[in-house]
């Protein structure tokens, strides 16, 4: 079998290329990046998408009107398909211009986005139409459609015909109003309506008109609101009620990405979808790469748009940077065009160690790090994290970055145990974040990878530097930014709460706590759960564990019947607002079904939120938010647990790249040599045949006797009865 | 023959209709529509009016199993019950929650299954069938002996053991098999020998024994005395009449999981990355897509009941004996 496979492998590659290897040789000395995914993305059109391990791929494809700068920090908007920065103004109720966004006054804002010119499509059957402007697969029938099993099978190069078109405002005003779509069921549709003029009143329309099921073309003037406007072919207008001034964030997400209706009318062939071709599992866009394989459960292939960069200028590496960005290499490419790398092929692995294994043996180019890895490639040194020897002498590059996440242990503020706002109730829960040791937490269910959080605000969306003295830490559980207070003086805390000694007055027992925890199955689920409890015991408080699954988790946190739960928020966007948002008392899970999942409601919060908003001046707004920061720390309603930290690992042919953790559009930056991705994949992984030859002697030395014996006993007929 | 057939077909019936209901119970104890929207539409900003709109896009807006709202028969049809049942009797899987074709997942998943499983089954049998033969040749000797012990050795270890240990030698260390992937055609000759290798070893173990078992029975029986009175060979006792007569019931176990073959090992697929049937009900549960799971445990039962037919017919082949009644 083996010699076969050595044949078959031979027959199709290099000589002496790795028999082992998952690529033919001709694919890996070739542009192109070798890289897994582990779920399976779901949706892939941009008005439905919205989790982590979809944008890693439609944020190649899409390019909304903005993004983030790839090399400045902290994060910074810049135009990507618009031409210039956004133009933002600002009405009051008698739509007179006010001068500045620094006003209450404001009843409705209105944002102008100018886009580049001659910018294009990716190739695609979409737009492909003959000298007469016919498209020539909008009307295919069904029996035309069942020959197509993937979007590759339509012939783009017929003669006298096109496959691309210009990219208008339209086609953003075309995906706004998709999102309203009851048939696509984007996730922020109820979020947008609340902003964006008149836009349920598509959802209305289509509630409707989608029951003819046709195509509808949303380009239609019956679809036309007063929150869209189209000013010329590069030009459109958005307007939202009242002052949002994080909206501009929203332009950089691939919700905001342009659809051209084309795309739409083409998807909506009956027939197509019974294929799998549709918006979700072949997007069209803009962007650098196109989809050109998916099969979703094995392998999806990015490949360079053709289009990209062809009449205008869509994307160079940035010319500057942060200092020590130079340094380091990462304006080595400055000001050439993107991107670099030809094709990008992802592997489903739904297993850590085969990504693993492979990364070692250089058929992935980078990697995580699992928790079963961990102590092959890092290694700890007075504190500080570095890559283990082996890694090194491999020239293994280790990158580091915050997430632009938090993780924290909550207190529903409407139990009567553990909620409230009185000095009793708040000592309780302080006592809790006292004891609560996070630090801990981080060494031994994470492997050291996170920073404790002392606010709702990653570091990542707001240095220290931005906080006030004294409060880069939070005063009501630290003694200094690293030193807890004692564990006396939360005993003390809990006798003032009424606790004195974790009994309850109410039973004379021991305190009881309800935690509700989402089952994760994984292996050290019960040593969590364990660890939760100790810290707990020190206050002699009983902590009742209460798993179920996450959607039974759910219903307890909307119905407000947990007392304790532990979850998360990631950024959508870089702003302190996107994380402190999670504390209005409009946003209160149980009673408005919003995101504040502690159900935390300070009236005084809300005023500072408001004020927060309505402030222009940066310092202000800092100043507003250290105040609201310093509320919560008083409040307490969460125990503010941690921000995790990524660690990526890279062979030394990659060039060097910059963590992007708010958008994802950074596969355009990366670039490789492939040539010394070849030399290492040879010198690492030829195959060792001595044991083989060890097994056959073995092998051997088993049957020898065996056939002997056999023969012996053939000679003799079995003794008759 | 085909009035049997027929008969059994007819079974199959109530069978398939209480393991739909079974599923459709048991799946909707767990899980509300509103859970499900909730899990589609995502963890953010989402609000009740969309979970609404969700589940009437996707027809879970209907009551269960009664509908009071209705009169007549269509408090009965007019539930989700009925409109996501009635359709699979005529094998239409329709679409998944998310929106893919289950009848085209299932045509493409199930190849690279079959390329994993129809191997490993076959060669599992002639392999294992040969050793189980040898040790009862040499029962009694070092070499059944040995071949005994090193079954229940085999048996003790689990199959993840095989898979991690198979990758970390063959793979990594001696470098002789892709560790994990697949292609289409000939190339994916690469990808699927070291998972039937796996499947192979794993199953060494339960199946000789099995095997073993088997013949011993055989051995006892009065028709190899009569064998051996006749002065038969020892190769000729055990290959021409012990085999033969031990064929019932291995048919009957081959037989019956031939349709099974095609639903794919959990297990293998997802460490081998073989993207196959293997995973698809347990990727559906997570994601709790109810069209994909009542599709996969629908047509399993389907499998097992054509399996059992299946090995009804290879009885009267085998055994003249055995007619149909």
């Amino acid at each position: 079998m083996l010699l076969l496979l050595i044949g078959a492998s031979r027959a199709y590659s290099n000589n002496s290329y790795p028999i082992n290897s998952p690529y033919p040789y001709s694919e890996a000395s070739k542009n192109t990046l070798f890289s897994h995914y582990d779920e399976q993305p779901k949706h892939l059109d941009p008005a439905r998408s919205y989790s982590a391990p979809e944008q890693v791929f439609i944020s190649q494809i899409y390019e909304p009107p903005y993004q983030y700068n790839y090399l400045i920090r902290p994060y910074k908007l810049e135009p990507l398909s618009a031409s210039e920065d956004i133009l933002a103004e600002y009405y009051d109720n008698h739509n007179n211009k006010l001068p500045t966004a620094a006003t209450n006054k404001i009843a409705y804002t209105v944002y102008t986005i100018k886009i580049k010119q001659q910018i294009y499509y990716q190739p695609h059957p979409a737009f492909t139409r003959d000298i007469n402007n016919n498209f020539l697969f909008h009307n295919l029938d069904k029996k035309t459609i069942s020959k197509f099993t993937s979007i590759s099978d339509f012939d783009l190069n017929r003669k006298n015909t096109i496959s691309t078109r210009e990219l208008e405002a339209a086609d953003f005003i075309y995906a706004i109003k998709r999102l309203s779509d009851p048939k696509i069921q984007s996730p922020i549709y109820g979020f947008m309506s609340n902003y964006i003029y008149n836009l349920t009143d598509i959802n209305k329309l289509l509630l409707v008109d989608n029951q003819a099921d046709k195509f509808i073309n949303l380009n239609d003037k019956k679809y036309d609101i007063d929150g869209l406007k189209l000013i010329d072919r590069h030009t459109y207008q958005i307007k939202i009620k009242g002052n949002y001034p994080q909206f501009i964030y929203w332009f950089a997400m691939n919700f905001f990405a342009p659809i051209a209706w084309e795309v739409d009318k083409f998807y909506s062939q009956e027939g197509l979808k019974a294929q799998n071709i549709s918006m979700d599992t072949y997007p069209v866009g803009t962007g650098p790469y196109m989809m050109t394989v998916n099969k979703p459960n094995q392998q999806i292939v990015l490949e360079k748009n053709p289009n990209y960069n062809l009449k205008t200028l869509q994307g160079i590496y940035p010319i500057s940077g942060m200092p020590g960005d130079k340094e380091v290499g990462l304006l080595s490419k400055a000001g050439q065009k993107l991107p670099f790398i030809d094709k990008v092929i992802f592997n489903l692995e739904k297993e850590s160690i085969p990504v693993w294994s492979k990364f070692l043996q250089g058929y992935y180019d980078s990697a995580g790090i699992s928790s079963d890895n961990f102590n092959q490639a890092i290694t700890v040194a007075n504190n500080n994290f570095g890559l283990s020897e082996e890694m090194q002498e491999k020239g293994v590059k280790l990158i580091r970055a915050m997430e632009p996440s938090i993780f924290y242990w909550g207190f529903n503020m409407l139990d009567p145990v553990v909620g409230g706002y009185t000095e009793k109730q708040k000592k309780l829960r302080k006592a809790i974040s006292i004891v609560f040791n996070v630090e801990e937490y981080i060494n031994i269910f994470l492997n050291g990878r996170g920073k404790v959080a002392h606010d709702p605000v990653p570091p990542v969306i707001m240095g220290d530097e931005d906080k006030d003295k004294g409060l880069g830490f939070n005063t009501h559980v630290y003694i200094d930014k690293k030193t807890k207070k004692s564990l006396e003086t939360a005993k003390q805390y809990l006798a003032e709460a009424g606790f004195k000694d974790g009994i309850d007055p109410k039973t004379g027992q021991q305190l009881i706590i309800n935690f509700d925890a989402i089952m994760s199955g994984e292996a050290d689920e019960s040593a969590l759960f364990n660890w939760l409890r100790e810290q707990f015991q020190l206050l002699n408080i009983k902590l009742n564990i209460r798993a179920t699954q996450y959607n039974r988790f759910q219903e307890k946190m909307r119905q407000g019947t947990a007392q304790m739960f532990f979850w998360g928020w990631s950024a959508d966007y870089p702003d302190p607002e996107n994380f402190l948002f999670l504390f209005l008392c409009k946003q209160g899970k149980v009673n408005n079904n919003g995101e504040n999942a502690a159900n935390y409601c300070n009236q005084k919060f809300d005023k500072l939120f408001d004020q927060m908003q309505n402030t222009n001046d940066v310092q202000a707004k800092i100043k507003v938010i250290n105040q609201m920061i310093q509320l919560l720390q008083d409040d307490s309603p969460w125990i503010f647990g941690l921000s995790t930290e990524s660690y990526l690992l890279q062979h030394a042919w990659n060039d060097p790249v910059k963590p992007l953790t708010i958008g994802n559009n950074n596969l355009k930056y990366r670039s490789i040599n492939p040539k010394e991705r070849v030399a290492y994949q040879i010198k690492n992984n030829q195959p060792i045949t001595w044991p083989l030859i060890i097994f056959v002697l073995v092998i051997m030395a088993i049957l020898l006797p065996v056939i002997i014996s056999y023969y012996k006993k053939t000679r003799n007929p079995p003794s008759r009865i | 023959m085909w009035r049997y057939i027929l008969k059994r077909l007819m079974f199959a019936i109530p069978i398939l209709l209480g393991v739909n209901i079974i599923t459709f119970t048991l799946f909707f104890v767990v899980n509300s529509p509103d859970d499900m929207a909730r899990i589609h539409l995502g963890a953010k900003r989402v609000t009740q009016e969309q979970v609404q709109q969700w589940k009437v896009a996707h027809g879970y807006d209907k009551p269960l199993l009664v509908n009071n709202a209705e009169t007549g028969l269509k408090i009965i049809t007019n539930t989700l019950f009925v409109d996501q049942t009635i359709k699979l009797f005529m094998f239409e899987y329709g679409v998944s929650d998310t929106g893919r074709n289950i009848s085209y997942d299932i045509k493409h998943r199930m190849w690279p299954s079959l390329a994993i499983a129809v191997p490993a089954l076959l060669l599992g049998l002639v392999i294992n069938i040969t050793i189980a033969m040898l040790m009862i040749f040499f029962r009694g000797t070092y070499i059944d002996n040995i071949g005994s012990v090193m079954c229940i050795v085999l048996m003790s270890i689990s199959t993840l053991f095989f898979i991690i240990g198979g990758q970390y030698l063959f793979a990594r260390t001696l470098n002789w098999f892709p560790i994990s992937g697949y292609s289409e055609g000939f190339l994916a000759l690469k990808f699927i020998a070291l998972p039937v290798l796996v499947a192979l070893i794993s199953s060494v173990g339960l199946e000789v024994r099995w095997y073993r078992n088997l013949f011993l029975e055989e051995l006892h029986k009065e028709y190899v005395n009569t064998a051996k009175a006749k002065g038969c060979s020892h190769s000729a006792i055990l290959f021409k009449h012990i085999l033969k007569n031990a064929m019932i019931p291995i048919l009957t176990t081959v037989i019956i999981v031939l349709p099974h073959l095609f639903l794919g090992s959990l297990l293998l697929e997802s460490f081998f990355g073989i993207p196959g049937l293997g995973s698809y009900t347990i990727e559906a549960i997570h994601q709790q897509d109810f069209a994909i799971v009542k599709s996969m445990v629908f047509l399993g039962a389907v499998l097992y009941i054509v399996g059992l037919i299946l090995t009804d017919i290879a009885y009267t082949l085998v055994d003249p004996r055995i007619k149909f009644e």
